[in-house]
This record gives C-alpha cells, sequence and structure tokens, in this order.
C-alpha cells in the first residue's frame, strides 16, 4: 500500500469512527446545553443501550438497525423518567450535587449490569459483520459506513426538532434563559426531563450502529466518556452540527495521531486538541459565545 | 459454599485490639481452616477476577468433598471471598480484613499490580500468599518469603515463545522473517513486547513494528491498515481478551492474513470462550500461554465439569486457581499445622507433583516455581490443541497458515 | 479559635489511637480515611474555597506519585529528600495549569473539563516515556524503614497520614481567616465584583491552585510509599480525581473540616456495603452508589450543611 494509499484510508477510518463519536455526542451536547450539567453518565446509559440492542438481536433475533424504532423510544422514555424521579428530585438544582448524582447513577447502572449479565463481553455477529465497502483503495467496514449515514440523520432530525417544533422552541427557551422561560409559563422541570430524555435517546440511536462493529460489557461506556465530552467541547457545547464536525474531526486526529505518532500516543492529539479549543476558543466550533 | 458472616467492623475493633495476627494454634481444635479467595470480581477485570473465584472454589468443594486436610483431622477448608474491585488499594484493605478473620492463606489476586499490594500488605503478617496468575517478574522479585507463584512469569513465557516460534519456523524452512507486534500499554503487554523485540532479531528474526494500544481500544482499523502495509510474516498479539478479539475480527475483515499470528500470553487466543463465538477468526491462531497437560485425564474432566455450567469456560483463570489451591491443600497437609509460618516452609519446600499442569514437581526459589512452563497452541477445527513441545502435542501444528 | 482547638483534639485523638487500636484493619481504613481527607482537602482548596472546579485533579496526584518513584528508584535519592521536591512540582504543575487556564478566562465545566484534559495528557506521556517506566509503571524497593519514609508498621503510616492531613486543616483554617483566604472567596462569590475591589484575580487563583496542586502532590507521595507501586492509570486515572471531588463535595465544599467528614462518611459507607451479598459480585456496588445518590439528596450542602444554619 502506498503512503498516501493509508493516509486515505486512514481518514476514511476516522471518519466513520468518529461518526459514532458523534452520535453519543449529540446527546451530550443537548443535555450540557440545555441543562447545563456535564452527564457522568452518559457512559452508562451508552452500555445500556447496547445491552438493549444486543439482546433484541440474541432473544428476538431484531437485526440491529431494525431495533432503532424500539431502542430510540426506550432510551428516551428512560432518560426521561432518570431525569424526573432521580437526578431532578436529588440535585435541588446545585451543579456540584448533580454531578454526584449522575456519578452514583453510573455505579448503579454498571454495577446492575454486572449483576444482571455478569461481566462477559458479548458481541454480535451478522450478515454484514465482515462485509466491507471500498471506496478508492480503502475497504471500510460496511457497519462503520451505515454509523456514518446514521450521524448525518441523526443530526439533521434533532435540527429539525430544535428548531421547527414547539419543544425545540421550548427548549430553546429554557436553554437560554431559565428563569424567563419559567415567567412565561414553561413547565420547566418538563422541558428538562424531555431534554434528557431525547439526550438518552441519541444513545439508543448510538448504541444501534456501534454493536455491529464492536461489543458489549458492563465497563464498556467507560471508554467513550472523555472523547464524547472532548467532541462536545470542540464543535461547541449545545450545538448539533458542532457535535458532528467534532466527531468526525476527532475521530481523524485520532486516526492520523495513531499513524503518526503510534495508537497509545496518538491519543495525546485528541486532548490537546480539546485543551487548545478550551484555551482559544471555547465556544468550540459551532457554539453560541458565552 | 459458606457464607462468611457480614463483617460488623466497629464491634469487631473493640473485640480485636490487641490481636494483630490471630495465631490459630491458639484456637480449639479447628474444623475448618479459613483461605482467602481474592480477586477482581467487580471493575474492569471483572471478567477474568470471577473465573479466578470459580476455579478456587471447584478445588476447595473438591478438597473438602473428598475429606478435608486430613492431617489436621479432616479439618475443612473455608473460602473467604474477596473482591479486590479491580484497585491496587482495595486489595490491600481485603488482605487486612482476611488478616483479621483469621486466614491460615490467600490465593489470589489475578492482575499484576494489585498483586504487588496484596502480597506486600500480606507479608506483613506472615500470611502465605500464592499468585494465581500475575505474570510480572517483580511480584517474586522483592525477596518476600510469604509469596509464591505456581505458575509462570512473562519473561520464562517470552523465552518460551521466542525459542518455540524459532523451532517452528525453522521446522517448516524458515518461510518466516518478518514480525511485528502489536501490544496493550500496560505491565504485562509493554513487559512482554520488551522482551520480544530485544531477543528476536538475535535469532535473525526483523522486527518491522511495535504497536502499543490503550485498553480499551474502540477500533483496530488504523492498526490493521499498518500491519497490511507492512506486510509482516508474523503478528504477534500480546493484549487482553477484548482487544484480541477486536483485532482479530478487523483483520478478517481487511482480509489481512499473515503467515501465523502468534500470540504470547494471547488475550482470546486459547480462550474456549473466543473460539466458540469467532470459529472463523480464531481458526489457525498460535499462541504460548497457561494450559493444562492434555494427556492428564483430570483435567479433561475438571474441563467436562466447568463447561456443564452456565457461561462457563475452561480458562487459565479457572484451571490456574484450581491448581494453587491444591498445591496449597497439599502444603498444609504435609504442614500438619494450620500456622502461617508452617504452611509458607512447606510451600518453599514443596515438591508437588499432583497438578495435572505440564510442570514438573514444584520446587520454589524466591518464591518461583521453577518447573513453571507455557506451552504452544493452536486453534484447529474449531479446538484449540496443543503443538509444542512435542512431550505434550496433541497434534502438528500447521505454519504457515493459509485461510 | 475554636477550629484550631478542634483541629488539634483531632489530631490528638488520632494520634493516641495506635494505643488503642492494634487491628491491622482498623488502622488500615483510619490511614485510608486520612489519605482520602487530604485528597478531599486538596480539591477543596481549589474548588470550595476557590470556586473553581476540578475534575482532572489526578494531574497534581500523579506528578507528586511519579516525582517520588522516579526520584528514588531512578536517582537514588532518599524519600525524605525527594518529599519537598515532589511537592515543588506539584505546585510547579498547578502554576501551569493555572497559568494557561486562568490567562485564557476558563471558568466553571470549561475550567474542569480542561483539568480532565490536563491529566490524561499526563498519563498518556506518562505512558510513554521510558523514565517513568511507560507502561510498566514504577515500583520502589522494598525498605520497611522510617529512613526511607516506608515505616514498618501500621502506626508510622498513620502518623505520617496525620500530619499531612493537619497541615491541610491548618491551611484550610488559614483560607477561612486570612486575607488571602477573603479574597479568594471573594473571587468564589463573585469574580466581577472582587476585581472591581481591587483583587488581583488572576494570582490569587494561581496560589490557590499551587497550593491545592502541592497537597494533592503530598496525597500521590503518600500513596506511592504506602503501596510502592505507581502506572499510569493509577497515578492519572479519573478515579483519583472522582475520590477527592467526592471527599469534598459531599462533606461540605468551602469548609475546613469538610473533606474529613465527606472522606469519614464514604470509607465508612464502603465498609458498610463491602460485604454486602459478597456472592453476587457488584450488589455491594449497587448499594453503594444508590446511598450517594441518597446522601446527596438530603444533604444538598454536604454533612457540614447539618451543622451550619446559613452559609
Amino acid at each position: 500500500m502506498t503512503e498516501s494509499g493509508i493516509l486515505f484510508a486512514s481518514v476514511l477510518n476516522g471518519l466513520t469512527t468518529g461518526a459514532v463519536y458523534a452520535l453519543i455526542a449529540l446527546g451530550l451536547t443537548l443535555i450540557y446545553g440545555v441543562l447545563h450539567i456535564i452527564n457522568f453518565a452518559h457512559g452508562a446509559a451508552l452500555m445500556m443501550a447496547l445491552y438493549g440492542v444486543y439482546f433484541l438481536r440474541e432473544k428476538a433475533g431484531i437485526d440491529p438497525y431494525a431495533s432503532l424504532p424500539v431502542m430510540v423510544p426506550a432510551m428516551f422514555a428512560a432518560g426521561y423518567l432518570l431525569y424526573r424521579f432521580v437526578i431532578g428530585k436529588a440535585s435541588h438544582g446545585k451543579d456540584e450535587n448533580i454531578l454526584l448524582v449522575t456519578l452514583g447513577v453510573s455505579i448503579v447502572l454498571e454495577n446492575l449490569a454486572l449483576l444482571l449479565w455478569k461481566s462477559d463481553t458479548r458481541s454480535i455477529e451478522t450478515a454484514y459483520t465482515f462485509s466491507t465497502v471500498a471506496i478508492g483503495s480503502a475497504m471500510i467496514a460496511v457497519p462503520k459506513v451505515v454509523a456514518f449515514g446514521g450521524a448525518l440523520v441523526a443530526t439533521a432530525v434533532l435540527l429539525a426538532i430544535i428548531g421547527l417544533t414547539d419543544l425545540g422552541r421550548a427548549i430553546r427557551a429554557c436553554a437560554g434563559e431559565r428563569q424567563g422561560a419559567k415567567l412565561v409559563g414553561i413547565d420547566v422541570e418538563h422541558v428538562f426531563a424531555m431534554s434528557f430524555g431525547i439526550g438518552l435517546a441519541c444513545l439508543g440511536a448510538a448504541a444501534c450502529f456501534l454493536l455491529p462493529a464492536y461489543y458489549v460489557n458492563p465497563q464498556v461506556g467507560n471508554g467513550f466518556v472523555l472523547i464524547a465530552f472532548t467532541v462536545v467541547v470542540l464543535g461547541g457545547m449545545g450545538s448539533f452540527v458542532g457535535a458532528l464536525a467534532g466527531g468526525f474531526l476527532i475521530g481523524v486526529v485520532e486516526s492520523v495521531g495513531g499513524l503518526w505518532l503510534g495508537e497509545s500516543l496518538g491519543q495525546i492529539g485528541i486532548f490537546l486538541i480539546f485543551i487548545a479549543v478550551l484555551l482559544f476558543r471555547p465556544r468550540g466550533l459551532f457554539g453560541a459565545r458565552a | 459454599m459458606k457464607r462468611t458472616s457480614r463483617r460488623r467492623f466497629l464491634a469487631n475493633t473493640a473485640a480485636l485490639a490487641g490481636s494483630a495476627a490471630l495465631p490459630l494454634g491458639l484456637r480449639a481444635q479447628a474444623a475448618s481452616l479459613k483461605i482467602g479467595v481474592l480477586h477482581p470480581v467487580t471493575g474492569f477485570l471483572a471478567y477474568s477476577g470471577n473465573l479466578c473465584r470459580l476455579g478456587a472454589q471447584l478445588a476447595i468443594d473438591e478438597i473438602n468433598a473428598a475429606g478435608g486436610i486430613k492431617s489436621l483431622g479432616g479439618a475443612k477448608l473455608q473460602a473467604v471471598l474477596g473482591d479486590a474491585q479491580s484497585k491496587p488499594e482495595v486489595g490491600s484493605a481485603e488482605v487486612e480484613r482476611m488478616n483479621e478473620q483469621g486466614c491460615a492463606a490467600i490465593v489470589g489476586a489475578y492482575a499484576s499490580a494489585i498483586c504487588l499490594a496484596t502480597t506486600q500488605a500480606a507479608a506483613k503478617y506472615n500470611i502465605p500468599h500464592l499468585v494465581d496468575v500475575g505474570v510480572a517478574d517483580q511480584i517474586v522479585q522483592r525477596g518476600l518469603k510469604n509469596t509464591f507463584r505456581f505458575g509462570p512469569g512473562y519473561k520464562v513465557t517470552a523465552e518460551t515463545a521466542i525459542n518455540q516460534l524459532h523451532i517452528l519456523n525453522t521446522l517448516a524452512r524458515k518461510p518466516a522473517r518478518t514480525v511485528m507486534i502489536i501490544h496493550e500499554e500496560s505491565l504485562f503487554g509493554t513487559g512482554t513486547a520488551n522482551l520480544l523485540s530485544s531477543q528476536l532479531p538475535g535469532l535473525g528474526y526483523e522486527v518491522k513494528e511495535v504497536i502499543k494500544h490503550a485498553n480499551p481500544t474502540r477500533d483496530f482499523n488504523n492498526i490493521v491498515l499498518r500491519i497490511k502495509a507492512a506486510n509482516p510474516d508474523i503478528v504477534i498479539p500480546a493484549n487482553y481478551y477484548n482487544e484480541y478479539a477486536l483485532l482479530a475480527r478487523t483483520m478478517k475483515q481487511q482480509n489481512v492474513v499473515p503467515k501465523a499470528i502468534y500470540s504470547v500470553l494471547g488475550g482470546a487466543a486459547s480462550s474456549y470462550k473466543f473460539v466458540k463465538e469467532y470459529a472463523d477468526v480464531a481458526n489457525g491462531v498460535i499462541d504460548v500461554n497457561h494450559w493444562f497437560n492434555p494427556k492428564d485425564k483430570r483435567a479433561w474432566a475438571l474441563k467436562k465439569k466447568v463447561d456443564a455450567m452456565k457461561d462457563q469456560f475452561f480458562t487459565y483463570e479457572v484451571f490456574l486457581n484450581y491448581q494453587s489451591v491444591h498445591l496449597l491443600a497439599d502444603a498444609i497437609e504435609r504442614a500438619r499445622s494450620p500456622k502461617r509460618e508452617d504452611i509458607i516452609a512447606a510451600l518453599a519446600s514443596s515438591t508437588w507433583n499432583g497438578h495435572f499442569m505440564p510442570y514438573a514437581a514444584t520446587r520454589f526459589v524466591d518464591g518461583q516455581n521453577q518447573s513453571a512452563l507455557p506451552l504452544m497452541m493452536q486453534v484447529l477445527k474449531g479446538d484449540i490443541r496443543v503443538v509444542l513441545p512435542n512431550t505434550y502435542a496433541e497434534t502438528e501444528p500447521v505454519f504457515p497458515w493459509r485461510a | 479559635m475554636r477550629q484550631l482547638w478542634l483541629i488539634g483534639a483531632f489530631a490528638g485523638a488520632v494520634a493516641l489511637m495506635p494505643a488503642f487500636v492494634t487491628s491491622g484493619a482498623a488502622l488500615n481504613l483510619a490511614i485510608m480515611t486520612l489519605y482520602a481527607a487530604l485528597l478531599g482537602q486538596a480539591w477543596n482548596i481549589l474548588g470550595g474555597f476557590g470556586g473553581q472546579f476540578s475534575f482532572g485533579h489526578a494531574v497534581f496526584f500523579g506528578t507528586g506519585a511519579y516525582a517520588m518513584a522516579v526520584l528514588q528508584s531512578g536517582f537514588g535519592l532518599n524519600a525524605w529528600l525527594a518529599l519537598p521536591l515532589a511537592l515543588a512540582l506539584g505546585a510547579a504543575v498547578g502554576l501551569l495549569v493555572g497559568a494557561l487556564s486562568f490567562r485564557y478566562g476558563l471558568k466553571g465545566s470549561y475550567f474542569a473539563l480542561v483539568t480532565l484534559a490536563f491529566a490524561e495528557v499526563f498519563r498518556i506521556l506518562a505512558n510513554t516515556f521510558q523514565f517513568t517506566g511507560a507502561g510498566v509503571g514504577i515500583q520502589i524497593p522494598l525498605r520497611d524503614s522510617a529512613a526511607d519514609m516506608q515505616f514498618a508498621g501500621k502506626p508510622g503510616f498513620l502518623y505520617a497520614a496525620l500530619t499531612l492531613v493537619t497541615a491541610s486543616l491548618l491551611v484550610a483554617w488559614w483560607l477561612k481567616r486570612s486575607r488571602y483566604g477573603a479574597w479568594l472567596q471573594a473571587v468564589r462569590d463573585n469574580e466581577e465584583s472582587a476585581a472591581a475591589l481591587g483583587v488581583d484575580v488572576f494570582r490569587v487563583k494561581l496560589g490557590a491552585i499551587a497550593i491545592s496542586g502541592a497537597l494533592m502532590s503530598a496525597g500521590g507521595a503518600f500513596y506511592l510509599q504506602y503501596f510502592r507501586y505507581i502506572d499510569p492509570h493509577i497515578a492519572y486515572g479519573p478515579a483519583i480525581s472522582v475520590e477527592a471531588l467526592l471527599a469534598a463535595i459531599v462533606g461540605g465544599m468551602g469548609t475546613v473540616f469538610g473533606p474529613l467528614l465527606g472522606a469519614a462518611a464514604l470509607q465508612l459507607l464502603g465498609e458498610a456495603t463491602r460485604g454486602l451479598l459478597e456472592q453476587t459480585p457488584g450488589a455491594n456496588l449497587i448499594a453503594y452508589g444508590v446511598l450517594l445518590v441518597v446522601v446527596v439528596m438530603f444533604l444538598p450542602r454536604g454533612i457540614m450543611g447539618l451543622f451550619e444554619a446559613k452559609r
């Protein structure tokens, strides 16, 4: 393989891996943008969603992509209830408490998964698990290409919800001006719960796209949390387009950085970008000015 | 399996103040002997930790069913279960608890980093500590009299692997000249890779690249891309189960088929779980790893027992712990005493041959069993078969491998 | 003044512990509680008093631990000589992180996330370089002598931890009553107003992060001397960062005794749930997580909130 051939394939790999990061970050950026909370439970929620997709496939034979209509609403409901009855209630609105509550929730979820489903790593095999698509000289795995498309669609859907619906308007109101929203009669707690629900629904979608190329065990969420935060910050907290672009960018940086510096050291590129963005352009690529 | 009583900490503190180490000899005719079974059964090492615990418990149950420790009047072994939560400091705290509960010995703690902490903590109370897996050589190089490791460390394993690779290659008329090492970034992977990359050139192999990756690694496409580009004859992975499986899957997907995938302490290579779940991908993979003597019927009997259990696999975690407990029981029998120092002395002078490992009788020097060694296995026709050394081989190796 | 008496009484009580308690497990629990309190207090200086929440305090912890490890095993330096260097390095890293972050006006979540990123960068670097042992980590030789800061018995470590915690309590006490502390709290409460009143916000924050970094690296140094092994994951991983902020927040941020109470409560919670249902891995940690959420629900200002009417 030629140098440029490797680079080309690497960039494509980065874009497709980044698509999954984007899917995870979409939910996180909404939750941060609206509720201003850093959701420590995001990784654990992703893990639960992955188990959902796994069991739908193993027990009911439903293909991961076909389970989207089940997973997305299910995760939405879970998120809504989690916020309404646990996070919203326990934190009394204080930032540091929300942090601890989401941390507590993540401990509970991880160990609940351990208790129920043991620590075995599980993966699924489908007809297309080992298939690849030829793009130029590169061979890209089918699940990854599908994930790429999925990220684009998810971003469009979210933009539509926020931009065009009444709920979206209410979410924007609560995100921008909490007190004002209350004053005009918006049920802020309900809107927050809806936002949290949508955030987790994105994880439901992410899980459907991720499982065919990956695996699930109780600790699997931890590997994605840091990178999801990086994507959110890079893209701009609260921006969906930012999460998408940020995801692609981080994916490519990780990929090319790995090629250049070695997989282990290459990870440093991600965090150096993270720091640089925070220092020099904290609103990220597409975020609103603070 | 007896449940230990929940430790009521405050009450116990008052009661136990004044007794740092509970000399068991002072107890009136103990009908049971407490053995600490300490593993990371939660946290990121949970999968392996639980298998370790299974192996230990199987051995304890067997020993008890056969009449316990006969030289102590049939005293039964009582497992005191501990969870290191995948953290060294929690492992240490569990050792403290096990000491307070009067454990005569401890078996554990799977991961090298945790073992370093637990063996030290146990040394303070002179509790014999059998290291079940923990392959880092530092564990048995600190001059701790209480530490004993039944299986081989990574130096012995890596050197065996290098020699056997050379034998394999030479027997096949040297089709392989170049290798590429893919290892996980922590202690076991780095240590193994260092040894391999420093010694292979001396035998005439060119190490094209050494790639270090994180735990967990989310995607192996780039690494596989580099394997494709470098086109080594042999790919040598040294990593844990999840990453090994993902690497192997990605190599298959990208159609990268080297002359051999030759793992050293491969995370999934000699795992029945891997072979069952990824039959296509696993075929042909070679691994130099902990293994049982395939000519010993007892090993197969135990495997059958474990296979009958739901979702359990007969892995090295299981049989190494199983053996370690039997080794311990043998030492206690010979010691004829439940006292810690006597058990340590018995272990140090142990020449136990009642195991089904491919080792000679145990012989401990500085806590390391000198007769311990790994075997080379290959996945053939959906099963794991020993291929080298000849004494234990079940079948001929297939090298080089063509899909 | 009353607080000084309390600190003294606390130190005295703990110092007397070994005379009455010889249980290794109890002493270990006390040592780990003090260690957690030290981490929490270090975080509290910057987060509670200074209002700058950090998610990456491990960056200072790891620096202290590695400094001690490298100086001892790489350069053969005695542990006692290495300690001040480790603390200085911790403070220096604090100044580095602080100078960059505060110069560019990072606050709130942005600051929290940047500390997280720094911790990760340091982790990756520690994993790469040979002098930090790369992935293998560093093990310091077992010495068991006070001359090498490896005390033969638990009481030695108890006193070492106690000294560090008492020092940290005194620092917190000083912050509550000194002019510098007043500036720091003013910056926390309202940065713009503080600046308007003539407080040099940048230097005040820098001071806090340096102190915080030094205390946290003391925690790292202690960890190394007690467990004698460090690797990048232990040193710079998120577990340490979380432990520090947990103790401080649960105990009560911005108070002198908060981190100590928080550390004690969390350790006891861990002990109480540890033995639960040991046949079922994970059950005890579920209980821990649930209780954590419950505690936060009922004590929104932490444990100290019970003792304070209004802040």
